[in-house]
């Protein structure tokens, strides 16, 4: 980049900051209304049925049955026959108010083709047709500006109806590790030895087994039942009616289980910052719940989480829940953050008893440019953790500049000395979901980068 | 899936007979059925068509945050499709005045469906039979290949929006000349003019010469007169062969460009891949006419239903119910745009202008608004006028063609805009402008456009595929390149080479703070790139 580009860059930088600064936005999280999308009616969203009869579009009954592992099936021979996957499942994953292991998958997919990005510019989208009395130039309505992650973009219909699959984090942590092949984890040695086995109830198995799994049981008599169409409306279900096969049983059985001694405390760590909004956020946040859900099941359930959210300052929130959804505002300061895990990690004493991981995402922007403030917290922080992963998703409009972060990390040489502790990713925020898992992988595994 | 009871079929032959009185024009056969939630369930996805081929992306979620329309010609919410016998869905706890009001909507559909000539590709033959048979050919060619079928039907799926549906319907649409042989156009086109630059003179004898021939011997004159040009020019022949070959594939869509050309398809052991493009690309093309008239289809069956309902003396006191289902549909919303509503307004506005004999010559040259108000012929030729529009236009020509100023102020129309107000953190909606320029502009760019890329021969390599998107100021969805360039390799058999516009740099913040409203509509700098897919691989390079 020339003089005239870097002066451009710095300026445009510094408007970026100002308007982070001066930007009304807060962090609220979306209020409960606000989740239905509204946009506006375009020519060919109306059709007869919708219109003329009122058809209610309903979703189907025996996909929100089906489990994953089938269409993840198809997924693992697409790759072995030389095609890139094509089931979509961390995008639209979304963490559940209700229990702080469940989460929502809506499996879903795309049809490529080469069509027109009408998105691409913004005004042109936003201009429709209107009718009524106004002046040129008068204001006739008013919508409330709603960033739009943490709401599952796009998960299609499949937003607001209640046919998603519900799938604990656990479930998916074992498919994500099975599946998509991420590394098992190493322990980090001087605890106590992995290989320790218990007997636990935990498996399925159909036809018999020690108890009954109700919930399992009703999916496959349900399945059953519309697959012999004994169910006409779905919205009017009688039960007594229902034929109930005994394969469709499903139990938990006594299996063999590794019984994790180690236990970890994972912080995650998210940049909200106002320069975060939009894809970058949504990357950072759907490769958290794969990371997340990873752990979980490395660890057998055994895993604490904390959750930090900073933009200048740093604070902890609860539940992933909050930390998924809150949204970006302010300006960015990333020492703020990791002091804040610092000083968590001391004051409860934590790295005498656990594995610590701590994960963080951002956009790369730090007013702190030289790092000098949050080097020294980083060094601090290795002294404990055992593996620290920060993911950096580049804006489109910087792909040519290496981001704050990304400079003083490299020219701090951490990266190198400290390759078995500290891993950086750096990708576009117009990442794919491949690149998502395969980032989470340079992350956690055990090979030096080279 | 069942058919509706003998008793509101009945009802519904009152409603046939009724409007074929008022001039509508339908097939005598009708199918409706009853549909309940579950057979929506499998309908919807197949495009309610019942017949539709399996493929397993129909029982997933689809993301659809892209625009629907863009990716797929036809809507999954149809009451009533396009087949032979017509065939319309109803629920099934409709009340009879709802069923009549759905019906004539329906008639009025059919008619559209049989007598508007961009829907001549589907005039003669019955689409779900057509794909029942498909399906069963797909189910028997899964049952050998596997899963191999679903990528075909994938990979063919990803280029079906770029289906030669204009220059399908101009080959059911010949003109006399077209019939005359190819070998003629070269003869005296090519061969005398650029290869043996014969001078005007000659060139003259040789046309006489062939006229003369036609004379004498009737049908056989080309014949006789080649046989005499071949002894002559021992090289035509070959030359000619290299004419058609260039010639042959000028206007056609890369799916027929590679059934026609693709070496890999040629082979024995590949037929069965044909196959399965064939149907899919008919599927295709089937559906294309249906999104180009969305306006004026729901337009017409809205004026109708209108119309034909209010004069129906058997449903007298169902005024009201009416009233408040017709409103729901027909309203024009404050900011939006409804298909229906809009069509709907547009025929009658074109009615009246037309019964007052507003559409010639005389009209137009008036320039004061008083009289041009005032302005009644008395033709009464409205309705004979807007049939002729049924039969004769798409949405983009009825649009251009009939949008006016006067129709813009008669309903209060206007081009809304969006805009952030950063104080208050809210997007404005603002009236923008009034002016029927900015309207037409605002509405043509709403309609369905797929994007215009064509095959481009690259002459050093008959085994690559050189694609040309003709760039009209939006770039290609980024992301959908890679998948969708992947599968035209496995069809085409070999690389295969993408020429689009990419811009240059996104100027600060602009996709993400889009902020300042009109101003960054601007400068967007363009460059075309080439991107090449060979051996599952993406690479891309900037041309220039």
């Amino acid at each position: 980049m020339n003089e005239n580009g870097r002066e451009k860059y710095l300026s445009e930088k510094k408007e970026r900051i100002l308007k982070e600064l001066n930007g009304s936005m807060n962090h609220d999280l979306p209020s409960e209304e606000e989740s239905g999308k509204w946009r506006l009616s375009g020519l060919y969203d109306h059709s007869d049925l919708l219109l003329l009869q009122n058809a209610q579009t309903v979703s189907n009954p025996v996909l929100s049955l089906a489990s994953l592992d089938e269409l993840l099936e198809r997924d693992r021979l697409r790759e072995k026959d030389g095609f890139p996957r094509k089931i979509k499942v961390g995008r639209l994953i979304k963490p559940g108010k209700i229990d702080n292991g469940a989460i929502i998958i809506v499996p879903s997919t795309v049809e490529e083709k080469f069509i027109h990005d009408s998105a691409f510019n913004y005004t042109e989208g936003g201009e429709s047709g209107g009718t009524g009395e106004g002046e040129e130039g008068e204001v006739i309505g008013e919508q409330p500006v709603r960033p739009e992650q943490g709401q599952g973009t796009g998960a299609g219909e499949g937003q607001d109806a209640s046919h998603d699959v519900q799938n604990s984090a656990y479930d998916l942590g074992k498919i994500l590790t099975e599946k998509f092949e991420l590394p098992n984890l190493r322990d980090r040695g001087a605890r106590r030895s992995l290989t320790k086995y218990v007997y636990d109830i935990t498996d399925k198995h159909r036809g018999f087994g020690q108890v009954l799994d109700k919930k399992a049981t009703l999916r496959r008599v349900l399945e059953t039942n519309f697959n012999l169409q004994r169910i006409g409306d779905i919205n009017n279900i009688d039960s007594t009616d229902f034929i109930v096969s005994p394969t469709d049983k499903i139990y938990r059985i006594l299996s063999r289980e590794k019984d994790f001694e180690s236990q970890a405390v994972v912080f995650f760590v998210r940049d909200y910052s106002g320069s975060m909004e939009g894809k970058c956020t949504e990357l950072v946040v759907a490769q958290h719940v794969l990371i997340y859900s990873w752990l979980l099941y490395q660890y057998a359930k055994r895993v604490e989480t904390r959750f930090i959210l900073h933009d200048t300052g740093a604070k902890e929130v609860p539940d992933f829940y909050t930390y998924y959804n809150s949204r970006v505002a302010g300006g960015t300061q990333v020492a703020a953050a990791y002091q804040l895990v610092n000083e968590i990690v001391e004051k409860e004493n934590l790295a005498q008893e656990y594995n610590i991981y701590v994960f963080h995402g951002t956009d790369g922007d730090d007013w702190d440019t030289t790092g000098e403030k949050t080097l020294p917290e980083l060094n601090k922080m290795m002294e404990y953790a055992s593996r620290i992963g920060i993911t950096i998703a580049s804006h489109a409009y910087a792909a040519n500049e290496k981001t704050e972060v990304q400079a003083y990390l490299e020219n701090s040489g951490l990266l190198e000395e400290r390759s078995d502790l500290l891993r950086m990713d750096v990708m576009s925020e117009d990442a794919s979901e491949a690149r998502l898992i395969e980032g989470i992988r340079k992350l956690i595994s055990h090979e030096i980068p080279v | 899936m069942e058919l509706i009871d003998q008793r509101t079929k009945s009802i519904m032959e009152g409603c046939k007979e009724r409007a074929r009185k008022a001039g509508l024009n339908f097939q005598e056969e009708t199918l409706e059925y009853i549909v309940t939630n579950r057979d929506l369930i499998q309908l919807t996805p197949r495009l309610m068509i019942p017949t539709l081929y399996d493929y397993w992306v129909h029982d997933v979620e689809v993301l659809k945050e892209q625009g629907r329309y863009e990716l797929y010609p036809s809507n999954p919410y149809e009451t009533v499709i396009n087949t032979r016998p017509a065939i319309s869905f109803y629920n099934d706890n409709n009340p009879d005045w709802m069923n009549v009001m759905i019906f004539y909507h329906v008639l009025a559909h059919i008619d559209f469906f049989q007598n508007n000539v961009y829907f001549r590709n589907t005039w003669d033959y019955d689409f779900t039979g057509q794909a029942l048979s498909d399906k069963r050919l797909i189910a028997k060619l899964r049952s050998e290949k596997g899963r191999w079928v679903d990528y075909v039907i994938e990979f063919s799926r990803g280029i079906d929006n770029l289906v030669g549906y204009y220059s399908e319907m101009t080959s059911h649409d010949h003109l006399p000349h077209q019939n005359e042989s190819q070998a003629l156009d070269f003869y005296f086109d090519v061969f005398l003019q650029s290869t043996l630059r014969v001078p005007v003179t000659e060139y003259m004898k040789e046309l006489e010469k062939y006229n003369r021939y036609t004379k004498e011997f009737g049908d056989t004159a080309e014949q006789v007169f080649f046989t005499e040009v071949r002894s002559k020019y021992p090289e035509f022949n070959s030359l000619l062969g290299k004419y058609r070959k260039s010639h042959s594939d000028i206007r056609c869509d890369i799916f027929q460009f590679i059934l026609n050309n693709s070496e890999h398809l040629r082979k024995e052991k590949n037929a069965w891949i044909r196959s399965i493009m064939e149907v899919v690309r008919k599927t295709s093309v089937f559906f294309q006419p249906q999104i180009r008239t969305k306006i004026m289809n729901e337009g017409w069956a809205s004026y109708w239903h209108e119309k034909l309902f209010l004069a129906d003396d058997r449903i007298k006191g169902h005024e009201i119910d009416f009233a408040r289902t017709h409103s729901g549909v027909a309203s024009l919303p404050r900011v939006g745009l409804n298909p229906y509503a809009l069509g709907m307004r547009l025929f009658q506005y074109i009615e009246e202008m037309a019964d007052k004999g507003k559409y010639s010559a005389e009209y137009i040259k008036i320039s004061d608004s008083l009289e041009r108000e005032k302005y009644d012929k008395g033709t009464k030729r409205g309705l004979d006028y807007i049939f002729d529009i049924r039969r004769d236009l798409c949405d983009t020509l009825f649009i251009d063609y009939f949008t006016d100023q006067d129709f813009i102020n008669k309903h209060d129309l206007f081009v809304a805009g969006r805009r952030l107000n950063q104080e208050k953190m809210v997007w404005e909606y603002y009236v923008k402008s009034r002016k029927v320029e900015d309207y037409k502009e605002m509405l043509q760019d709403h309609l369905y456009h797929p994007p215009y890329i064509a095959v481009e021969r690259s002459p050093e390599d008959e085994n690559t595929l050189y694609l040309n998107h003709h760039f009209e100021g939006k770039p290609l969805v980024n992301e959908y390149i890679s998948n969708t360039m992947l599968g035209i390799e496995f069809l085409w058999g070999g690389p295969v080479l993408l020429e689009t516009s990419e811009p240059v740099s996104v100027s600060q913040g602009e996709r993400r703070h889009p902020s300042s409203g009109d101003n960054d509509k601007a400068e967007i700098k363009w460059k075309r790139v080439l991107y090449t897919m060979s051996d599952r691989k993406l690479t891309k390079k900037e041309l220039e």
